[in-house]
């Protein structure tokens, strides 16, 4: 018999993790879009925002300086990453692309772990914001809730930026045809950069707010890249609402999955992305030839 | 090691002689230097592993992040076999490991290969994350969850007069040795055979490998299930090695560690996943042991990588291959720079018989070869191309010109069935080809030289030419990966007569990226023509040529069309009303006018379609 108070707040709990991973796949997703290249240091990335954070709450104890510390230092990780390697990988192949970033997901491992060690470090949740809170259906932590918030005004923030500003504009017309932006006169590498640095910051971003959630530790990111990658096949590579929606269904396939049994949560979010793949082959909102 | 030529010019068996050498000579040598036994062991495993995986990455160009879950699966079957259930012949346990992970492989590749680049990249790293949750919870009963599988037993062979006994340190150094021995020589027969020649093909230009008549999904699959074997029988050793199967065999790391590996010693070599084990594990004992950096070797090895990656992009292997060249070119220097025009064809080249075009299946009667009805093609609002009727008759050779944008490569493109039609027919040789592949389309024999050339740039000409050439001789996809390039029948000649008949025999050797811009105009039509079509389309064959490299290229399309049928779009009319008998004019996506040169010439819709009626005004 299924406990309904136990697959609400499981829902709710798939809510949650659906938000983050639309946040972060949304950063993955418009970076591939716009500059071609897949950043497989983007899990990196999301734990980097962790430990930002964390150093600027240790410092000062105050959650804010810590949430802003954390994206402001991916926002400018990121522009010094693609002015100083990416920008030279454009003209080379994918692969060469992959393993250039891949093999800085491990250099920013690695130095978090030279500096920080192993062990997990915490970063607990605002004062006004601890503690749990009874939705009626369920007990539940408050500062879960109060994530979903925080991470659903980041979504909104990213969309206005995206589809409403004039740099949105030229991002969205970048991801259909790069080289025809460039011909209107616009510096293409000038938002290439920018984009890097947005799309990193929204990886920082969700690492700081997530970490009072799971502790923090040099591997984080990694597990966090796979379902990101999930997210992005099944929703379409280059789309933002195909991230989000992407993200809230393996958000809830995971946590649904878990309360029967954690083992198959991976299964489960593999076989949702091979039904996608024979179904939908460019993804649930991707058009055919963005990759 | 000069694997990755098709026409290798060194004595036959060189580089197996070679490394036989070198494995027999490793155990009395390696001591001195101070590498322990079970390092070396290590690296052959890696290096076993980093075989197969080469072929699929440095040859066919899928970088796969998913190794880790078939290299576990082949090492867990062999080590259940031989722990659980009682298996007692290590080699059969063995063996049975390897077919497990190349049938694990073919399903996980059905699923992965369905998308290309990095799609491809994300869905295996995906799997491999299955793959290891799998083992460790549902499966834990047969693999042992987090305790993995000891007790791996290590070969014993009676044989009667004598007893081998493989069991640990330099005393299992030649069973692993023999082992990698064997992965070698079955991959390098599989890199010359024309299986090969196909992979190599489909990593420069998957594209063009189609059109030329290639299933490149099937040998995608086949390079990755070859990947699989390979992977799943250095796994089964990994367990016979460390007396254990460890279950992290199946983590993301183990991936990422081949794939450097890979990467550091050289991709498209077989031997760099070797020599990158060697750097890995001698960089990991120096930094770790002898520096002392303890945990944080791998920072350092990390920025090497990403330097290597930035600076020296083919790896140890290619860096040294590359210096080599160097000093070589140094010390005599040759006469290869790029000509700036292209060679001229030798007039004697004139003379080659052109190759025979496929036989037709029916006489050469009233029918038309190809028959287009009602085509029409639609992009969202636009219409590329409105309720065309085209027939084309056999030995024809028919001109199709119209302004730019008029739909002439949309049109050309359905033809070959690149796009298919939003509605109508396409009847090629009596048959409905309607919807069918690129690959099946070429098969049947109507080919296309493309208006931007569509090269395989890291191969020479001959070796372009050549896989043109298999694809009519072999099918689209023959697993004939045991073969030799050299063996198969009429290959040589079919080359060698089509470089002829392009001039490029001088240049046969050239890699793509050296030749000038009309040799490479000339090589594109070669594609086209190695695989002996009845039915040639050429778009813009002339485009870009200088004046003589014209007169030259119209001189070679007219002694290839003899028994051959060919449409060429083009905007150069001189060319075009000396070569063609009828010509097709299109404008704004229909069919303006049809009619011999003279007809065309004098036509005053043609007039106006190209002057937009300026013509009435100056009369007037």
């Amino acid at each position: 018999m299924i406990n309904w108070a136990n697959f609400i707040s499981q829902v709710f709990n798939g809510l949650a993790l659906g938000a983050l991973l639309a946040l972060i796949s949304s950063g993955l997703t418009i970076i591939y879009g716009t500059l071609g290249v897949l950043n497989l240091a983007h899990g990196a990335m999301f734990m980097l925002g962790g430990y930002a954070g964390f150093v600027a709450y240790q410092a000062t104890g105050s959650y804010i300086v810590a949430v802003a510390a954390g994206a402001l230092s991916l926002l400018v990780l990121g522009i010094v990453m693609e002015r100083v390697i990416i920008r030279h990988f454009y003209g080379r192949p994918h692969e060469d692309q992959l393993l250039v970033t891949f093999g800085l997901s491990i250099c920013f491992v690695e130095l978090v772990r030279f500096f920080f060690g192993s062990e997990s470090r915490n970063v607990p949740p605002p004062g006004p914001l601890s503690g749990v809170v009874s939705l009626g259906f369920a007990i539940y932590p408050t500062y879960r809730v109060a994530l979903m918030g925080i991470v659903a005004v980041a979504l909104v923030v990213l969309f206005l930026v995206l589809y409403r500003t004039r740099l949105g504009m030229i991002v969205r017309a970048g991801i259909e045809d790069a080289v025809m932006v460039d011909s209107l006169g616009i510096d293409v590498y000038r938002v290439f950069m920018v984009v890097f640095g947005i799309g990193a910051m929204a990886a920082g971003f969700a690492g700081i707010v997530n970490a009072p959630v799971v502790s923090l530790t040099p591997e984080v990111g990694e597990a966090i890249l796979v379902q990101t990658f999930v997210v992005v096949v099944i929703g379409g590579v280059g789309s933002f609402p195909g991230a989000v929606l992407g993200g809230l269904i393996a958000g809830e396939i995971i946590s649904i999955t878990s309360m029967i049994n954690p083992g198959y949560a991976y299964v489960m979010l593999f076989a949702a992305m091979t039904l996608v793949l024979m179904l939908r082959p460019h993804g649930l909102l991707g058009t055919p030839g963005r990759e | 090691m000069n694997a990755d030529r098709l026409y290798d010019r060194s004595p036959r068996f060189v580089i197996e002689l070679i490394t036989a050498g070198c494995l027999v000579a490793a155990p009395f040598v390696l001591p001195y230097l101070g590498a322990a036994p079970n390092t070396v062991n290590r690296i052959l495993v890696w290096g076993l592993f980093g075989i197969g995986f080469d072929i699929l990455f440095g040859y066919t160009g899928l970088l796969s992040f998913g190794q880790s879950a078939l290299y576990g699966t082949g090492g867990m079957v062999a080590a259940y076999l031989l722990t659980r259930a009682g298996f007692p012949h290590v080699v059969t346990a063995l063996v049975i490991g390897m077919v497990a992970a190349a049938a694990v492989g073919y399903l996980v590749g059905l699923v992965a290969l369905r998308r290309t680049g990095i799609y491809f990249a994300m869905i295996t790293v995906a799997i491999a994350e299955v793959f290891y949750f799998v083992e460790f919870n549902p499966l834990s009963e047969f693999t042992g969850g987090e305790n993995g599988l000891p007790g791996v037993p290590t070969p014993r062979f009676d044989l009667g007069f004598v007893k081998l006994d493989f069991s640990t340190g330099w005393s299992l150094y030649p069973f692993l040795a023999f082992c990698y021995f064997l992965g070698i020589v079955v991959a390098l027969r599989i890199v010359r055979s024309p299986f090969g020649a196909v992979l190599r093909a489909i990593r420069d230009n998957p594209l063009r490998a189609a059109a030329v008549g290639h299933n490149v999904h099937g040998y995608k699959l086949a390079a990755f299930v070859i990947a699989a074997a390979y992977a799943g029988l250095a796994g089964g050793l990994l367990g016979v090695m460390q007396a254990f199967m460890p279950p992290d065999a199946f983590m993301f790391e183990t991936s990422g560690q081949l794939v450097m590996q890979t990467a550091i010693g050289g991709r498209g070599t077989l031997f760099g996943p070797l020599v990158g084990a060697s750097v890995w594990l001698f960089l990991q004992d120096f930094l770790q042991g002898t520096l002392g950096l303890g945990a944080s070797w791998k920072l350092v090895l990390g920025i090497v990588f990403v330097l290597l990656v930035a600076f020296l992009r083919q790896g140890i292997i290619g860096g040294i291959r590359d210096l080599v060249r160097w000093l070589r070119h140094r010390a005599a220097p040759v006469q290869e720079v790029a000509a700036e025009e292209a060679a001229p064809i030798v007039p004697a080249d004139r003379h080659v018989a052109p190759l025979p075009a496929h036989a037709v299946s029916h006489g050469a009667g009233g029918e038309p070869i190809l028959r287009a009805s009602g085509l029409t093609k639609r992009y969202g609002g636009l219409l590329a191309n409105a309720d065309i009727d085209f027939a084309v008759m056999q030995g024809e050779i028919r001109g199709i010109i119209g302004p730019n944008g008029a739909g002439k490569s949309t049109f050309f493109k359905m033809l070959t069935c690149e796009v298919a039609p939003t509605s109508g027919t396409i009847v090629f040789e009596g048959s409905d080809i309607t919807g069918r592949s690129v690959t099946d389309v070429c098969q049947l024999g109507l080919t296309k030289s493309y208006q931007v050339n569509q090269l395989f740039n890291r191969l020479t000409v001959r070796e372009n030419v050549t896989i043109a050439a298999l694809a009519e001789l072999r099918g689209k996809f023959r697993l004939d990966m045991l073969r030799s390039l050299l063996n198969v029948k009429g290959l040589q000649e079919q080359v060698e007569r089509t470089l002829a008949l392009v001039g490029l025999t001088a240049r046969r050797d050239v890699p793509v990226a050296q030749l000038a811009y009309g040799e490479k105009r000339r090589l594109e039509i070669a594609l086209a023509l190695a695989s002996s079509p009845a039915l040639l389309l050429l778009d813009e064959p002339l485009a870009g040529m200088s004046p003589r490299e014209r007169v030259e290229t119209v001189g070679l399309l007219k002694s290839i069309a003899l028994g051959r049928t060919m449409i060429i779009i083009d905007h150069d009319m001189d060319s075009l009303f000396e070569l063609a008998g009828r010509i097709t004019v299109l404008q704004e996506g229909r069919v303006l006018v049809e009619g011999t040169p003279e007809e065309i010439k004098s036509d005053a819709k043609v007039q106006e379609a190209y002057l937009g009626g300026v013509n009435e005004d100056l009369a007037a």
